[in-house]
């Protein structure tokens, strides 16, 4: 107990959690894009900064409530989402993938242009809103309702576009707009998390947002299970912290990173929980529990 | 009539896929559409469900004209499809994959019908409901994508393939089940490169060369052609 309040109270591991919190918001909702609907989003990034500067810039110059701001923040990078998702949504694979890192540029590119949002100098200033409780309840209220939407109609229809786009076609599932309904959700969480970012350093800068951020998120959810909701938890935790622990090998610590993910990609390819869905772990421990190996029928 | 197709043209690109075929598939019967690879066998059915878009020519289902339908409707009208290569989602169980196919109903209880009858018409599957559909046997993935296609309850079934891959006894059972499905009262549009199996339970059947339809009229007289059976049934 003493060694679990001494991680919060300190301001180190305090900061290193909060900052995982808020990219597993981000992570969550790029493994209902990529992990459940299969779809690949290189552009991730580029969402939680719209999400970051629209909410910090309401609180610098409207004075709005923190969470009214975070709200719209993710609403408007579901906006977003959607109106990239409308051209992008009828391309596959390698094409979207390019799409959506080109998108990516373009909103750092324009953050980086514009006036209001500091340009390249950054836009500081903002109030510190966020912090660790915050953070893990939204995390919570993001897991729930991401389970919920993975084992609803909704959910269950997107992993069949994830499963064979053709097939959900001829089931009666309007893949496009689906994928599009996927993207908004996703984006959306992206924004909330942006908003919670933005308030956590109280400085932003277009190239905290970037392909590399794209890219780590991405990392997060392949590597822990494309498609699990644990795995996405696991591999962000995993990610976000190894290169913490990884610090008393000063210089070498991105070498040992890249070498880890390597290993992990040829011993785990699926990911570390890949195919492991909480639903089905639940259920088949209920039925080994019930001492026959029936699940019922009606799910 | 429950499907008419009239003078339908469809092109991939600059490659005519059909050259104005036109067929009809009369309510309760099983028609099927046989010849060689690339004839446009599939495309003829993908068309109807409205993955191809058609150049030309119209496809008339139950007096409504359903060219332009998109896929994801055309489902909800009655027709539902077997694909070729199965298609099923492997990554879910056989029981989601089940539950996908009801996906245009609303209505829980009757997909829970619908159900009843799949798992009563394919036992196998309720055996291995909870497994995932991609560790199935492809008798039993074949199985699963035509009880898939039934859980919509369709009127008209169109299915492609259906014995592709298969072991010659598995073919037979499929087969069975084929004719048990069209004694229930589905409509069946099949698809076939097997020309014999297709033949001894169609109807009425149409060959179609290379995007035309060559000949047609009943199986059993098709089944006596000479031109048939030296060009599909191997003698």
């Amino acid at each position: 107990m003493e060694g679990v309040l001494s991680i919060l109270t300190n301001p180190y591991y305090n900061q290193v959690l909060t900052m995982m919190g808020i990219f597993l918001i981000a992570a969550l909702g790029l493994h209902l894009i990529t992990g459940v609907t299969g779809q690949f989003s290189f552009g991730h990034a580029a969402f939680l900064s719209i999400g970051a500067y629209s909410s910090a810039l309401m609180t610098i110059y409207l004075h709005t409530p923190f969470f009214l701001n975070m709200l719209v923040g993710g609403l408007l990078a579901a906006l977003f989402g959607i109106l990239l998702g409308i051209p992008s949504m009828r391309l596959t694979g390698d094409y979207l993938g390019i799409t959506t890192l080109g998108f990516g540029e373009i909103v750092r590119i324009v953050f980086i242009n514009t006036k209001i949002t500091g340009g390249a100098m950054g836009l500081g200033g903002i109030p510190k809103e966020t912090n660790i409780a915050i953070v893990y309840i939204l995390v919570v209220l993001t897991v729930f309702s991401l389970y919920r939407i993975q084992n609803s109609r909704f959910g269950r229809a997107l992993a069949a576009i994830r499963e064979d786009e053709i097939a959900a076609e001829t089931m009666g599932i309007n893949v496009y707009w689906y994928k599009i309904k996927a993207f908004a959700v996703g984006t959306f969480f992206a924004g909330v998390s942006g908003a919670l970012f933005a308030h956590m350093m109280q400085y932003l800068n277009p190239s905290d947002f970037g392909f590399s951020r794209s890219f780590d998120i991405l990392n997060f959810v392949v590597l822990g299970g494309l498609g699990s909701i644990p795995g996405t938890i696991l591999g962000t935790a995993v990610l976000s912290l190894a290169p913490e622990f990884l610090r008393f090998v000063k210089e070498y610590r991105m070498l040992i990173y890249g070498a880890l993910m390597i290993l992990m990609m040829i011993f785990r390819p699926y990911g570390l929980l890949g195919n492991v869905d909480l639903v089905r772990v639940f259920r088949s421990l209920r039925s080994r529990g019930a001492g026959k190996g029936t699940v019922s029928g009606d799910s | 009539m429950l499907l008419a197709v009239e003078n339908l043209h469809v092109s991939y690109g600059g490659i005519r896929a059909l050259k104005g075929i036109s067929f009809e598939v009369e309510e309760g019967k099983i028609v099927a559409l046989i010849g060689a690879n690339g004839a446009g066998k599939s495309t003829t059915l993908r068309t109807i469900c409205g993955l191809v878009r058609a150049q030309s020519g119209r496809i008339e289902y139950k007096g409504t004209v359903v060219n332009k339908v998109p896929p994801y409707k055309i489902v909800g009208m009655g027709i539902s499809m077997v694909p070729e290569g199965r298609r099923v989602f492997t990554r879910l169980t056989v029981l989601e994959n089940l539950e996908m196919g009801a996906y245009s109903r609303g209505s829980s209880q009757e997909a829970k019908e619908s159900l009843a009858n799949v798992f009563k018409r394919f036992p196998r599957l309720q055996e291995r409901k909870s497994q995932l559909a991609g560790t199935l046997s492809g008798g039993e993935q074949q199985m699963l994508a035509m009880g898939r296609a039934l859980m919509s309850r369709p009127q008209l079934l169109l299915m492609d393939e259906p014995s592709m891959g298969l072991a010659p006894m598995l073919v037979e059972e499929i087969f069975s089940i084929i004719r048990e499905i069209n004694n229930s009262g589905t409509t069946i549009l099949l698809v076939e490169q097997n020309a014999h199996m297709a033949l001894s339970v169609a109807g009425s059947a149409y060959v179609l060369e290379t995007g035309e339809i060559a000949l047609s009229g009943p199986a059993a007289e098709m089944a006596d052609n000479p031109e048939v059976r030296k060009c599909y049934l191997g003698e």
